[in-house]
Protein backbone atom coordinates (compact mmCIF):
# COMPACT_ATOMS: atom_id res chain seq x y z
CA UNK A 1 0.00 0.00 0.00
CA UNK A 2 1.38 3.39 -0.90
CA UNK A 3 1.91 5.94 1.83
CA UNK A 4 1.14 9.60 1.08
CA UNK A 5 4.16 10.44 3.25
CA UNK A 6 6.40 8.86 0.62
CA UNK A 7 4.93 10.81 -2.28
CA UNK A 8 5.06 14.54 -1.53
CA UNK A 9 5.38 16.97 1.40
CA UNK A 10 2.05 17.42 3.21
CA UNK A 11 1.35 20.96 2.02
CA UNK A 12 1.73 19.87 -1.59
CA UNK A 13 0.19 16.43 -1.30
CA UNK A 14 -3.04 17.81 0.14
CA UNK A 15 -3.87 20.10 -2.76
CA UNK A 16 -7.41 21.27 -3.46
CA UNK A 17 -8.37 18.00 -5.05
CA UNK A 18 -6.89 15.70 -2.37
CA UNK A 19 -8.33 17.86 0.42
CA UNK A 20 -11.79 17.66 -1.04
CA UNK A 21 -11.49 13.91 -1.55
CA UNK A 22 -10.22 13.46 2.00
CA UNK A 23 -13.06 15.45 3.49
CA UNK A 24 -15.90 13.99 1.46
CA UNK A 25 -14.90 10.33 1.56
CA UNK A 26 -17.31 8.62 3.93
CA UNK A 27 -14.76 5.90 4.65
CA UNK A 28 -12.15 8.36 5.86
CA UNK A 29 -14.77 10.31 7.80
CA UNK A 30 -15.84 7.17 9.63
CA UNK A 31 -12.29 6.18 10.48
CA UNK A 32 -11.53 9.71 11.65
CA UNK A 33 -14.65 9.75 13.81
CA UNK A 34 -13.72 6.44 15.45
CA UNK A 35 -10.20 7.61 16.15
CA UNK A 36 -11.36 10.94 17.55
CA UNK A 37 -13.79 9.15 19.87
CA UNK A 38 -11.01 6.90 21.06
CA UNK A 39 -8.70 9.85 21.62
CA UNK A 40 -11.38 11.70 23.59
CA UNK A 41 -11.89 8.61 25.71
CA UNK A 42 -8.17 8.58 26.45
CA UNK A 43 -8.10 12.31 27.23
CA UNK A 44 -10.92 11.81 29.72
CA UNK A 45 -11.90 15.49 29.94
CA UNK A 46 -14.43 16.27 32.64
CA UNK A 47 -15.26 19.91 31.85
CA UNK A 48 -15.28 22.22 28.80
CA UNK A 49 -11.62 22.61 27.83
CA UNK A 50 -9.28 24.38 25.47
CA UNK A 51 -7.81 21.82 23.07
CA UNK A 52 -5.08 22.00 20.46
CA UNK A 53 -5.70 19.96 17.32
CA UNK A 54 -2.35 19.23 15.72
CA UNK A 55 -2.68 18.64 12.00
CA UNK A 56 -6.36 19.54 12.09
CA UNK A 57 -6.73 19.34 8.31
CA UNK A 58 -10.27 20.13 7.25
CA UNK A 59 -11.49 20.04 10.83
CA UNK A 60 -13.05 16.58 10.81
CA UNK A 61 -11.85 15.82 14.32
CA UNK A 62 -12.24 19.39 15.55
CA UNK A 63 -15.88 19.35 14.57
CA UNK A 64 -16.41 16.46 16.92
CA UNK A 65 -14.71 18.32 19.75
CA UNK A 66 -17.27 21.12 19.39
CA UNK A 67 -20.06 18.58 19.40
CA UNK A 68 -19.24 16.78 22.64
CA UNK A 69 -22.42 16.80 24.75
CA UNK A 70 -22.53 18.77 28.03
CA UNK A 71 -23.08 15.48 29.93
CA UNK A 72 -19.70 14.27 28.68
CA UNK A 73 -17.90 17.45 29.70
CA UNK A 74 -18.21 19.33 26.43
CA UNK A 75 -18.45 21.23 24.21
CA UNK A 76 -14.76 21.97 23.93
CA UNK A 77 -13.13 24.99 22.36
CA UNK A 78 -10.31 24.14 20.00
CA UNK A 79 -7.48 25.65 18.01
CA UNK A 80 -6.19 23.87 14.93
CA UNK A 81 -2.81 23.89 13.24
CA UNK A 82 -2.05 22.51 9.81
CA UNK A 83 0.54 22.97 7.12
CA UNK A 84 -1.71 22.38 4.10
CA UNK A 85 -3.48 25.59 2.94
CA UNK A 86 -5.98 23.66 0.85
CA UNK A 87 -7.06 21.63 3.86
CA UNK A 88 -7.60 24.82 5.86
CA UNK A 89 -9.54 26.24 2.94
CA UNK A 90 -11.94 23.34 3.12
CA UNK A 91 -12.19 23.82 6.87
CA UNK A 92 -13.08 27.50 6.36
CA UNK A 93 -15.71 26.64 3.80
CA UNK A 94 -17.23 24.15 6.22
CA UNK A 95 -17.30 26.90 8.87
CA UNK A 96 -15.77 24.89 11.68
CA UNK A 97 -15.83 26.52 15.10
CA UNK A 98 -12.13 26.31 15.92
CA UNK A 99 -9.50 28.92 15.10
CA UNK A 100 -7.12 27.83 12.38
CA UNK A 101 -3.41 28.45 11.97
CA UNK A 102 -1.32 27.74 8.93
CA UNK A 103 1.84 26.48 10.54
CA UNK A 104 4.42 23.73 10.40
CA UNK A 105 4.35 21.67 13.60
CA UNK A 106 7.94 20.67 12.94
CA UNK A 107 8.94 24.25 13.73
CA UNK A 108 7.40 24.29 17.16
CA UNK A 109 4.05 25.14 18.68
CA UNK A 110 3.54 28.94 18.73
CA UNK A 111 1.54 29.28 21.93
CA UNK A 112 2.23 30.58 25.40
CA UNK A 113 3.35 28.01 27.98
CA UNK A 114 0.50 26.25 29.73
CA UNK A 115 -2.14 27.29 27.20
CA UNK A 116 -4.02 24.08 26.53
CA UNK A 117 -5.84 21.56 28.68
CA UNK A 118 -5.24 18.86 26.13
CA UNK A 119 -3.97 18.17 22.66
CA UNK A 120 -5.20 15.79 20.03
CA UNK A 121 -3.61 14.74 16.79
CA UNK A 122 -5.15 12.36 14.29
CA UNK A 123 -2.94 10.84 11.59
CA UNK A 124 -0.47 13.69 11.49
CA UNK A 125 2.77 13.28 13.36
CA UNK A 126 4.22 10.58 11.11
CA UNK A 127 4.69 13.43 8.61
CA UNK A 128 7.37 14.80 10.94
CA UNK A 129 9.59 11.87 10.04
CA UNK A 130 10.04 13.36 6.58
CA UNK A 131 12.60 16.11 6.13
CA UNK A 132 11.91 18.03 2.96
CA UNK A 133 15.06 20.13 2.88
CA UNK A 134 18.61 19.35 3.81
CA UNK A 135 18.78 21.90 6.64
CA UNK A 136 16.24 20.06 8.78
CA UNK A 137 16.28 16.52 10.13
CA UNK A 138 13.39 14.32 11.27
CA UNK A 139 14.93 14.17 14.74
CA UNK A 140 15.16 17.95 14.91
CA UNK A 141 11.58 18.39 13.75
CA UNK A 142 10.27 15.86 16.24
CA UNK A 143 12.27 17.49 19.01
CA UNK A 144 10.95 20.98 18.26
CA UNK A 145 7.41 19.70 17.98
CA UNK A 146 7.35 17.73 21.23
CA UNK A 147 9.20 20.40 23.19
CA UNK A 148 6.75 23.01 21.93
CA UNK A 149 3.80 20.78 22.70
CA UNK A 150 5.10 19.99 26.17
CA UNK A 151 5.44 23.67 26.98
CA UNK A 152 2.05 24.64 25.58
CA UNK A 153 0.15 22.10 27.69
CA UNK A 154 -0.79 22.93 31.26
CA UNK A 155 0.42 20.74 34.12
CA UNK A 156 -1.68 17.62 34.38
CA UNK A 157 -2.71 17.97 30.74
CA UNK A 158 -2.74 15.13 28.30
CA UNK A 159 -2.06 14.67 24.62
CA UNK A 160 -3.22 11.82 22.44
CA UNK A 161 -1.57 11.43 19.06
CA UNK A 162 -2.81 8.78 16.67
CA UNK A 163 -0.25 8.10 13.97
CA UNK A 164 0.78 5.65 11.28
CA UNK A 165 4.44 4.77 11.68
CA UNK A 166 6.08 3.37 8.56
CA UNK A 167 8.06 0.85 10.59
CA UNK A 168 9.30 0.11 14.10
CA UNK A 169 12.16 2.55 13.70
CA UNK A 170 9.76 5.45 13.13
CA UNK A 171 7.59 4.25 15.96
CA UNK A 172 10.41 4.26 18.47
CA UNK A 173 11.84 7.49 17.06
CA UNK A 174 8.54 9.29 17.68
CA UNK A 175 7.91 7.89 21.15
CA UNK A 176 11.56 8.42 22.06
CA UNK A 177 11.36 12.09 21.05
CA UNK A 178 8.24 12.53 23.20
CA UNK A 179 9.92 11.00 26.24
CA UNK A 180 13.00 13.14 25.74
CA UNK A 181 10.81 16.26 25.72
CA UNK A 182 9.62 15.33 29.22
CA UNK A 183 6.31 13.59 28.58
CA UNK A 184 5.15 10.50 30.36
CA UNK A 185 4.47 8.34 27.32
CA UNK A 186 2.77 5.12 26.45
CA UNK A 187 1.26 3.46 23.41
CA UNK A 188 -2.19 2.09 22.90
CA UNK A 189 -2.72 -0.17 19.93
CA UNK A 190 -6.20 -1.02 18.67
CA UNK A 191 -6.66 -4.20 16.65
CA UNK A 192 -2.94 -5.04 16.73
CA UNK A 193 -1.61 -7.15 13.91
CA UNK A 194 -4.51 -6.42 11.56
CA UNK A 195 -4.78 -4.10 8.60
CA UNK A 196 -6.91 -1.76 10.70
CA UNK A 197 -4.43 -1.48 13.53
CA UNK A 198 -4.36 2.00 15.02
CA UNK A 199 -1.58 3.30 17.19
CA UNK A 200 -2.15 5.99 19.83
CA UNK A 201 0.67 7.72 21.60
CA UNK A 202 -0.68 8.80 24.98
CA UNK A 203 1.31 11.61 26.60
CA UNK A 204 0.96 13.09 30.05
CA UNK A 205 2.45 16.29 31.43
CA UNK A 206 3.52 16.51 35.04
CA UNK A 207 1.93 13.30 36.24
CA UNK A 208 -1.43 14.55 37.46
CA UNK A 209 -1.51 11.60 39.87
CA UNK A 210 -0.20 9.27 37.23
CA UNK A 211 3.51 9.77 37.92
CA UNK A 212 4.52 9.51 34.32
CA UNK A 213 2.73 6.21 34.03
CA UNK A 214 0.03 6.02 31.42
CA UNK A 215 -1.33 2.67 32.51
CA UNK A 216 -3.53 4.73 34.83
CA UNK A 217 -5.05 6.40 31.78
CA UNK A 218 -6.54 3.18 30.46
CA UNK A 219 -7.73 1.94 33.86
CA UNK A 220 -11.35 0.94 33.68
CA UNK A 221 -11.44 0.88 29.89
CA UNK A 222 -12.83 -2.20 28.23
CA UNK A 223 -10.80 -4.52 26.04
CA UNK A 224 -7.45 -3.06 26.98
CA UNK A 225 -4.52 -5.30 27.85
CA UNK A 226 -1.58 -3.64 29.53
CA UNK A 227 1.79 -4.77 28.25
CA UNK A 228 4.27 -3.09 30.53
CA UNK A 229 7.65 -3.19 28.87
CA UNK A 230 9.31 -1.84 32.02
CA UNK A 231 7.94 -4.66 34.17
CA UNK A 232 9.14 -7.24 31.68
CA UNK A 233 12.57 -5.67 31.60
CA UNK A 234 12.66 -5.56 35.40
CA UNK A 235 11.73 -9.23 35.59
CA UNK A 236 14.46 -10.25 33.21
CA UNK A 237 17.03 -8.18 35.03
CA UNK A 238 15.76 -9.26 38.42
CA UNK A 239 16.14 -12.96 37.65
CA UNK A 240 19.95 -12.79 37.65
CA UNK A 241 20.07 -12.22 33.93
CA UNK A 242 19.35 -14.87 31.32
CA UNK A 243 19.52 -18.58 32.25
CA UNK A 244 23.10 -19.81 32.56
CA UNK A 245 24.22 -22.86 30.70
CA UNK A 246 23.68 -25.96 32.80
CA UNK A 247 21.18 -24.63 35.34
CA UNK A 248 17.65 -25.93 35.66
CA UNK A 249 15.94 -23.25 33.56
CA UNK A 250 18.47 -23.83 30.79
CA UNK A 251 17.95 -27.60 30.83
CA UNK A 252 14.16 -27.21 30.76
CA UNK A 253 14.38 -24.84 27.84
CA UNK A 254 16.66 -27.19 25.92
CA UNK A 255 14.41 -30.15 26.58
CA UNK A 256 11.43 -28.21 25.33
CA UNK A 257 13.33 -27.19 22.22
CA UNK A 258 14.29 -30.77 21.48
CA UNK A 259 10.74 -31.95 22.07
CA UNK A 260 9.49 -29.40 19.57
CA UNK A 261 11.95 -30.72 17.04
CA UNK A 262 10.39 -34.16 17.47
CA UNK A 263 13.32 -35.74 19.36
CA UNK A 264 12.72 -38.29 22.09
CA UNK A 265 13.10 -36.50 25.40
CA UNK A 266 12.98 -38.02 28.87
CA UNK A 267 9.95 -37.01 30.90
CA UNK A 268 10.53 -34.34 33.53
CA UNK A 269 10.70 -35.46 37.12
CA UNK A 270 11.65 -33.95 40.43
CA UNK A 271 15.25 -34.97 39.70
CA UNK A 272 15.43 -33.06 36.43
CA UNK A 273 18.22 -30.51 36.48
CA UNK A 274 19.00 -31.26 40.11
CA UNK A 275 22.58 -31.46 41.30
CA UNK A 276 23.93 -34.86 42.23
CA UNK A 277 24.96 -35.37 45.76
CA UNK A 278 28.66 -34.89 46.15
CA UNK A 279 30.27 -38.28 45.74
CA UNK A 280 32.32 -39.63 48.57
CA UNK B 1 -10.15 34.10 15.31
CA UNK B 2 -11.54 34.35 18.80
CA UNK B 3 -10.10 37.00 21.09
CA UNK B 4 -9.15 34.29 23.57
CA UNK B 5 -6.90 32.62 21.00
CA UNK B 6 -5.13 35.91 20.36
CA UNK B 7 -4.29 35.94 24.05
CA UNK B 8 -2.41 32.65 23.72
CA UNK B 9 -0.76 32.71 20.32
CA UNK B 10 2.83 33.90 19.99
CA UNK B 11 5.07 34.87 17.10
CA UNK B 12 6.36 31.88 15.14
CA UNK B 13 9.82 33.33 14.73
CA UNK B 14 12.17 31.69 17.19
CA UNK B 15 14.23 34.81 17.90
CA UNK B 16 11.13 36.68 19.13
CA UNK B 17 10.55 34.25 22.02
CA UNK B 18 13.01 36.12 24.22
CA UNK B 19 11.74 39.62 23.46
CA UNK B 20 9.17 41.30 25.71
CA UNK B 21 7.79 43.28 22.78
CA UNK B 22 6.72 40.12 20.98
CA UNK B 23 3.69 39.55 23.19
CA UNK B 24 0.82 40.20 22.82
CA UNK B 25 0.56 40.21 19.05
CA UNK B 26 -1.28 43.21 17.62
CA UNK B 27 -4.27 43.14 15.33
CA UNK B 28 -3.94 45.17 12.13
CA UNK B 29 -6.84 45.91 9.78
CA UNK B 30 -9.10 43.79 11.91
CA UNK B 31 -12.64 43.14 10.83
CA UNK B 32 -14.88 41.97 13.63
CA UNK B 33 -17.89 39.74 13.70
CA UNK B 34 -20.16 38.79 16.55
CA UNK B 35 -20.99 35.10 16.59
CA UNK B 36 -23.60 33.66 18.92
CA UNK B 37 -22.25 30.75 20.95
CA UNK B 38 -23.71 28.80 23.85
CA UNK B 39 -22.81 30.41 27.15
CA UNK B 40 -20.38 28.14 29.05
CA UNK B 41 -19.62 29.55 32.52
CA UNK B 42 -17.47 26.52 33.37
CA UNK B 43 -15.22 27.05 30.41
CA UNK B 44 -14.68 30.69 31.32
CA UNK B 45 -13.88 29.73 34.90
CA UNK B 46 -11.52 27.04 33.67
CA UNK B 47 -9.63 29.21 31.24
CA UNK B 48 -9.57 32.59 32.99
CA UNK B 49 -6.62 31.83 35.32
CA UNK B 50 -4.51 31.23 32.22
CA UNK B 51 -5.53 34.44 30.46
CA UNK B 52 -2.90 37.17 30.50
CA UNK B 53 -5.09 40.06 31.67
CA UNK B 54 -2.75 42.91 30.71
CA UNK B 55 -2.43 41.56 27.19
CA UNK B 56 -6.16 41.06 26.99
CA UNK B 57 -6.68 44.73 27.92
CA UNK B 58 -4.26 45.81 25.19
CA UNK B 59 -5.98 43.60 22.62
CA UNK B 60 -9.44 44.75 23.70
CA UNK B 61 -8.36 48.36 23.41
CA UNK B 62 -7.05 47.83 19.90
CA UNK B 63 -10.31 46.21 18.89
CA UNK B 64 -12.35 49.04 20.41
CA UNK B 65 -13.56 47.53 23.68
CA UNK B 66 -12.04 50.01 26.14
CA UNK B 67 -14.08 49.26 29.26
CA UNK B 68 -12.19 46.35 30.79
CA UNK B 69 -11.57 46.47 34.55
CA UNK B 70 -7.98 47.04 35.65
CA UNK B 71 -7.63 43.73 37.42
CA UNK B 72 -8.64 40.25 36.50
CA UNK B 73 -11.93 39.13 38.12
CA UNK B 74 -11.08 36.59 40.79
CA UNK B 75 -12.77 34.74 43.64
CA UNK B 76 -16.39 35.77 44.14
CA UNK B 77 -16.48 37.82 40.95
CA UNK B 78 -16.31 34.55 39.05
CA UNK B 79 -19.73 33.61 40.35
CA UNK B 80 -21.43 36.73 39.04
CA UNK B 81 -23.26 35.76 35.92
CA UNK B 82 -23.00 39.21 34.37
CA UNK B 83 -19.20 39.26 34.61
CA UNK B 84 -18.96 35.82 33.08
CA UNK B 85 -21.39 36.74 30.33
CA UNK B 86 -19.38 39.83 29.46
CA UNK B 87 -16.21 37.79 29.34
CA UNK B 88 -17.92 35.15 27.23
CA UNK B 89 -18.99 37.85 24.80
CA UNK B 90 -15.51 39.27 24.50
CA UNK B 91 -13.41 36.11 24.61
CA UNK B 92 -15.48 33.65 22.62
CA UNK B 93 -18.19 35.43 20.66
CA UNK B 94 -16.07 38.24 19.27
CA UNK B 95 -14.39 36.93 16.15
CA UNK B 96 -11.77 38.63 14.05
CA UNK B 97 -12.60 37.36 10.59
CA UNK B 98 -10.10 39.35 8.57
CA UNK B 99 -6.83 41.08 9.33
CA UNK B 100 -3.33 40.38 10.53
CA UNK B 101 -1.78 39.48 13.85
CA UNK B 102 1.57 41.24 13.91
CA UNK B 103 4.46 40.68 16.26
CA UNK B 104 5.67 43.84 18.03
CA UNK B 105 9.26 42.67 17.85
CA UNK B 106 9.95 41.45 14.33
CA UNK B 107 6.91 43.10 12.73
CA UNK B 108 6.99 40.90 9.68
CA UNK B 109 5.61 37.41 9.08
CA UNK B 110 2.24 38.03 10.70
CA UNK B 111 -0.45 35.44 11.22
CA UNK B 112 -3.01 36.14 8.52
CA UNK B 113 -6.75 35.85 8.90
CA UNK B 114 -8.29 33.84 7.40
CA UNK B 115 -5.21 31.63 7.40
CA UNK B 116 -5.17 30.20 3.91
CA UNK B 117 -5.25 33.42 1.93
CA UNK B 118 -1.53 33.93 2.33
CA UNK B 119 1.73 32.92 0.85
CA UNK B 120 2.88 30.25 3.23
CA UNK B 121 3.68 31.83 6.56
CA UNK B 122 5.74 28.86 7.55
CA UNK B 123 8.22 29.16 4.77
CA UNK B 124 8.53 32.87 5.37
CA UNK B 125 9.64 32.00 8.87
CA UNK B 126 12.20 29.56 7.52
CA UNK B 127 13.50 32.08 5.05
CA UNK B 128 13.73 34.67 7.81
CA UNK B 129 15.95 32.28 9.71
CA UNK B 130 18.27 31.52 6.83
CA UNK B 131 18.61 35.22 5.97
CA UNK B 132 20.05 35.78 9.38
CA UNK B 133 22.58 33.05 8.76
CA UNK B 134 23.62 34.69 5.52
CA UNK B 135 24.12 37.97 7.32
CA UNK B 136 26.36 36.28 9.84
CA UNK B 137 28.45 34.77 7.10
CA UNK B 138 28.79 38.14 5.34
Amino acid sequence: MSRPEDILPPDLFYNDNESRKYTTSSRIRNIQADMTHRALELLDLKSPSLILDVGCGSGLSGEMLSEVAPEDGGPHTWVGMDIAPSMLDVALQREVEGDLFLADIGQGVPFRPGTFDAAISISAIQWLCNAETSDVSPEGRLKRFFEGLYASLRRGGRAVCQFYPKNDIQRSMISGAAIKAGFGAGMLEDDPGTKNSKLYLVLTVGGGGLQGDITGVVNGMDDVNVLDARRKAAEVNGARGPARKGDKAWIMRKKEQMQKKGKVVKANSKYTGRKRRIAF
Amino acid sequence: MKVITANFVTCAVKECKTSAASFPLHFHDAELEQQELDFQPEFIRNVLPRVDWDSLRITANELGFPSLPETKPEGDALNEEQTLKDLHRLLLETQVIEGKLVCGNCGHQPWMLPPSETPNHVFNAVRGGSKKKEKKRA
